[in-house]
């Protein structure tokens, strides 16, 4: 039928990983990217890597935003994407972290996969115009 | 169908989760070509159990969907959950925390749990829904739950998707005088007196068994899912419930849980078995398969036709301008309707004396 109408909508899964109570910054991004128009899915606290690539997969989402305030991205990244990969999500999911995130560690996480790192002092606009702008055509 | 959905439904029918979760989205997005993926489904489903779970807000629909989704695992049987959360009526965006909840069988692939939100158009939820159960279902899975959102009063869709009806009340819920009121309560198969280590739960069981026991001396058709209809009323014997109206034999069980710690879990998963077996033995799963293609068939043609009248509102300028003159008083929404549906009523005329000729 030519006049279907197509509802797209930018799904995220905001993901929580590791030993790191630091929710709030989560929870301001959940609740902007749902007044930005996305359907965002809630991880919770404390996720292992596997449990965030599950979730990722089965909700076919868009976009995952890694929230990470413990300093373990170095190890907890690389297990996440290596996990997308498996399941060949890696290459159309727009992967981003936020959190404490020294400068130093950043190129490495891009070289992982990670297209962009949002640290501290971010603007809510910034993130929201970067996500509308790169989320993956399907 | 083009060959990338050809190669995506292959995918599906393997058994890749991937491919299933990209399925449910083009069904959801309503993506070019969903339609016709989705007829393909067809064929490979019908193996499935569809379960309902409804209820108010936090009467502890996640968290028992979580236990049931184990209970079933550990029974070696794969789960399938779609959760619907709400979305925001000014935004379009939502936030889906159901998945949250279902912490005990996280980890494990075998239990598919997708969150939809309830993006609201005409019949989107449920046709989105119906659809996404029949991916489900082609991928094999066993056992597959719909958390619908919070319901009120009369939120009752589910039963045009679910076979059987879960409907969660949590002790507190009111007075007796809520357990009369039509709505939410009619569409139980089962009743779930979820919290019952909370103060009043007792109360709250004691009214739904006297609803319940209303509906099945009355005759009057109040208990059950709606399956009371005028053929219950042939036969006075059948009032009784011990009558030769098969139709009336299932009494709507009432299961107390805790869902946080899996009490009950069990019984429950026992009342829904039985619940199974009764639609199968007394033929009325067939008959409730009927009503929900029935049903199904409609919302399609009502969307198709929602469509296509909107391309006609936009072919006469928009609804704006016809809202504007409304407003100055020019004309009235009746006489617009009827100004617009006439070419359309015309052409089904033409179409109707065309057939005749040619007969």
């Amino acid at each position: 039928m030519s006049s279907e109408q197509e509802q797209e909508s930018i799904r995220c899964l905001v993901a929580k990983v590791g030993l790191d109570g630091h929710d709030r910054g989560a929870h301001v991004i959940a609740r902007a990217f749902r007044d930005a128009g996305f359907e965002v899915i809630y991880s919770g606290l404390h996720k292992a890597p596997d449990e965030i690539v599950q979730a990722a997969v089965q909700e076919d989402v868009d976009v995952l935003g890694i929230s990470i305030l413990s300093g373990a991205h170095d190890t907890l990244v690389p297990k996440i994407m290596n996990g997308l990969e498996e399941y060949g999500a890696k290459d159309d999911t727009l992967v981003l972290a936020g959190g404490v995130i020294p400068d130093e560690d950043r190129d490495e996480l891009k070289a992982q996969g990670v297209s962009a790192v949002f640290g501290p002092g971010t603007s809510i606009e910034e993130t929201i115009e970067f996500v509308r702008e790169n989320a993956p055509e399907r | 169908m083009n060959a990338d959905d050809d190669a995506l439904l292959e995918a599906l029918l393997a058994g890749e989760h991937r491919a299933l979760a990209r399925v449910i989205s083009k069904i959801e997005n309503r993506s070019p070509g969903y339609r016709e993926l989705v007829s393909a489904l067809y064929a490979h489903t019908g193996d499935a159990d569809v379960i309902g779970i409804t209820g108010s807000p936090g009467a502890g629909k996640s968290t028992l969907v979580d236990k049931l989704a184990e209970t079933y695992r550990d029974r070696g049987e794969t789960v399938g959950v779609i959760a619907i959360d709400p979305s925001s009526p000014f935004s379009g965006g939502a936030v889906l925390g159901d998945r949250i909840r279902m912490a005990a069988t996280v980890g494990d692939m075998d239990v598919f749990v997708r969150s939809m939100s309830a993006r609201g158009t005409l019949g989107g939820l449920s046709t989105a829904t119906a659809d996404a159960v029949k991916a489900m279902d082609a991928f094999g899975k066993d056992k597959i739950i719909i958390e619908t959102v919070g319901a009120g009063q009369n939120e009752i869709d589910i039963v045009r998707t679910a076979d059987t009806v879960a409907v969660l009340v949590p002790p507190g819920s009111g007075d007796d005088i809520q357990t009369l009121k039509a709505g939410i309560l009619e569409i139980a198969d089962v009743f779930v007196v979820n919290k019952a280590d909370r103060p009043g739960s007792d109360r709250t069981v004691q009214e739904l068994q006297e609803m319940i026991h209303l509906g099945d001396g009355g005759g009057l058709g109040a208990g059950g899912a709606g399956h009371h209809g005028a053929d219950a009323m042939d036969d006075t014997d059948a009032n009784w419930g011990e009558g030769p109206d098969e139709e009336a034999s299932w009494t709507t069980p009432i299961v107390e849980t805790v869902a946080t710690n899996g009490d009950g879990v069990e019984t429950f998963i026992d009342e829904l078995a039985n619940h199974q077996t009764y639609l199968v033995d007394s033929g009325t799963r067939a008959k409730k398969v009927r009503q929900r293609y029935a049903e199904e068939i409609r919302t399609l043609l009502r969307e198709d036709v929602h469509d296509m009248l909107e391309d006609e509102l936009a072919a006469a300028g928009g609804i704006n301008d016809l809202a504007e003159a409304v407003r100055k008083g020019e004309t009235d929404p009746y006489t617009i309707a009827d100004e617009l549906l006439t070419p359309v009523d015309d052409c089904l005329d033409e179409l109707e004396t065309g057939v005749k000729n040619t007969q």
